[in-house]
């Protein structure tokens, strides 16, 4: 059976003015697993990953071409509600950004936003969000107190129960370890395994051991080409590309 | 990739270390350069310390309990105090507020988060052009147009020519701070399906609150203690009165009186009333202090 393709994208290009960071990406991402996005550092993960909830219409002088499919929907698509879009597919940052705000304000924040304001409707799913995101045990007694107050591994994890808390279909998460200490680092790996069951996750990594932990499909980038995509397993063991050989060996990167 | 390896036979040579006079040759520099700053500090400090003690030694001596709660006493009468000229700055104070505040917040706001093109070239030209304008100028710009059309001095026509002072710095710093509200913010909100116009009003504004509050209550206390505007404007009043149609009495223009009457005892309380305006100057002052320590900037 073929599993279902969550995210698709076809020939699609972007560029910074006249930059062409991402060239003729043909990808697709199937629906409850975990997808990782390898390849050395510049070479347009991010900018890929922030194709997916066009993240990237904020910068000036951005342009794209091609096409960028969720569940069949075309992203890019003139008519194309850019806000619903962003509540479908979630995203997680690089360094854990949560709000000047209460625990419990960071997370209720996208349920406000769709606008559930009672407070016993928000109590439950602002629980059922930090519990997802492994979380709830620690802030349990103190969802008040500033999220900046927590550690950057807790941050983080907050930051995660935020996006989770408007059931998105879609969990991108950019390199969403990559500030962490290890002791951190593992319990992200294992929430996104956790996760997977219930949503589609994206991860870009610039660690290909932890890629290989996570994921079940790796795509390997390499200046804003993909080079290679398949099963994880395959891909680290039998890779069919020479670049990817080469990368995966650490003969440069 | 290759490591950059350096040329054989090009290592750096160092020059021999001298030593003697151009080491004392600096160090003199240095000390005179230090000296020289230090000195300037000094100076800075001076007619700070002269301002403060000549309103403590002339402004104290008058300075009770009635001048705060009492009306002016008629020429000829001692006693008396500024009670309406108090209220009456307070309110100019607070009428300016409350039209500077939302207009220039907003003003600034919407530079830094939306403003683009010649649009908000325009506006931040217009803001530096109105922060160099006289304060004088302003006075008699409100007095053509709104003193002369309402036909009469008020508290109104004060307000508006403070407001006109206020705005320019509240914009300007106001785009400033929140310009400094680190873009992983707005890129949450964002992400989560936030609106641009929500993602402003949950989380730069409220970010970049304790900023604004200080760059409103530094420009609060600038036009707390201008005069000349208000000469035209507000004009002053020797009686209660609290009807913002009318002339109204204030500080500055109590003390411009009070210093230029040919009366000792007037004199002395414009020198009481300058000390009392610079206490609220320093208390609104201590608040700014207090705000920005409270809630430090993103
Ligand atoms: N905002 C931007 N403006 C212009 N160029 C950018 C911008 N962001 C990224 N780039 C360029 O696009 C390329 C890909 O960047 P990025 O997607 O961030 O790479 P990665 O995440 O794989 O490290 C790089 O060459 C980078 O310099
Ligand atoms: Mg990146």
């Amino acid at each position: 059976m073929k599993p279902e393709i969550r995210i698709r994208t076809h020939d699609f290009d972007l560029f910074y003015g006249a930059h062409h960071a991402l060239k003729s990406v043909s990808l697709e991402v199937p629906a409850n697993s975990v997808t990782a996005i390898i390849g050395p550092s510049g070479c347009g993960k991010s900018t890929l990953l922030r194709s997916f909830n066009r993240m990237n219409d904020l910068i000036p002088g951005v342009r794209v071409r091609g096409r960028v499919e969720l569940s069949g929907l075309d992203v890019y698509a003139p008519g194309t509600d850019v806000v619903e879009l962003r509540r479908h597919v979630g995203m997680v940052f690089q360094r854990a950004n949560p709000f000047p705000k209460s625990i419990f304000e960071n997370v209720a924040y996208g349920l406000r936003l769709l606008g559930v304001n009672r407070r016993a409707e928000l109590e439950a799913r602002v629980e059922t969000s930090l519990r997802r995101a492994a979380l709830w045990e620690e802030v349990r007694d103190r969802l008040g107190r500033s999220a900046l107050a927590l550690s950057g591994g807790q941050q983080q994890r907050l930051c995660i129960a935020r996006a989770l808390a408007v059931e998105p279909e879609v969990v991108l998460m950019d390199e969403p370890a990559s500030a962490l200490d290890p002791t951190a680092t593992a319990r992200v790996e294992e929430l996104v395994l956790e996760l997977k069951s219930r949503y589609t996750i994206v991860v870009v990594t610039h660690n290909m051991q932890q890629a290989a932990r996570i994921s079940d499909t790796t795509a390997f980038m390499m200046v804003g080409e993909l080079v290679e995509v398949g099963e994880t397993r395959s891909l680290f063991t039998r890779p069919r590309q020479k670049l990817t050989e080469d990368y995966i060996t650490g003969r440069f990167g | 990739m290759p490591q950059a390896q350096p040329e054989p036979g090009r290592e750096r040579v160092l020059r021999p270390l001298h030593t003697g006079r151009p080491a004392l040759r600096r160090r003199v520099w240095d000390a005179c350069f230090v000296g020289a700053s230090g000195l300037s500090a000094f100076v800075v400090m001076v007619p700070l310390a002269l301002v403060v003690w000549h309103l403590l030694a002339k402004g104290l001596p008058e300075l009770n309990l009635d001048f705060f709660l009492h009306l002016p006493k008629p020429v000829g009468e001692t006693g008396g105090g500024m009670a309406n000229a108090i209220v009456g700055t307070l309110i100019l104070v607070g009428i300016a507020t409350l039209i500077a505040v939302p207009v220039g917040v907003g003003a600034g706001v919407w530079l830094a988060e939306f403003g683009r093109g010649r649009l908000a070239a325009a506006v931040r030209y217009t803001a530096d052009v109105m922060s160099g304008i006289p304060s004088i100028v302003v006075g008699v710009a409100v007095y053509g147009l709104v003193v002369v059309p309402m036909g009469r001095f008020s508290a109104l026509a004060g307000g508006v020519a403070l407001a006109l002072l206020m705005l320019p710095t509240i914009i300007r710093s106001t785009e400033e701070v929140v310009r400094l509200v680190p873009r992983s913010y707005r890129e949450a909100a964002l992400a989560l399906g936030a609106p641009r116009w929500r993602t402003t009003q949950d989380v730069v504004i409220p970010a970049a609150s304790a900023g604004i509050v200080t760059s409103c209550l530094l420009a609060l206390a600038r036009a707390s203690g201008e005069t000349a505007p208000l000469l035209f404007t507000a004009l002053g009043n020797r009686f209660w009165s609290l009807r913002v149609d009318q002339p109204m009495a204030s500080m500055p223009v109590f003390i411009y009186d009070y210093a230029r009457a040919p009366y000792d005892d007037w004199n002395r309380q414009a020198w009481t009333g300058a000390l009392v305006l610079m206490l609220l100057v320093t208390l609104l002052s201590a608040l700014v202090r207090l705000t920005t320590r409270r809630a430090p900037r993103p």
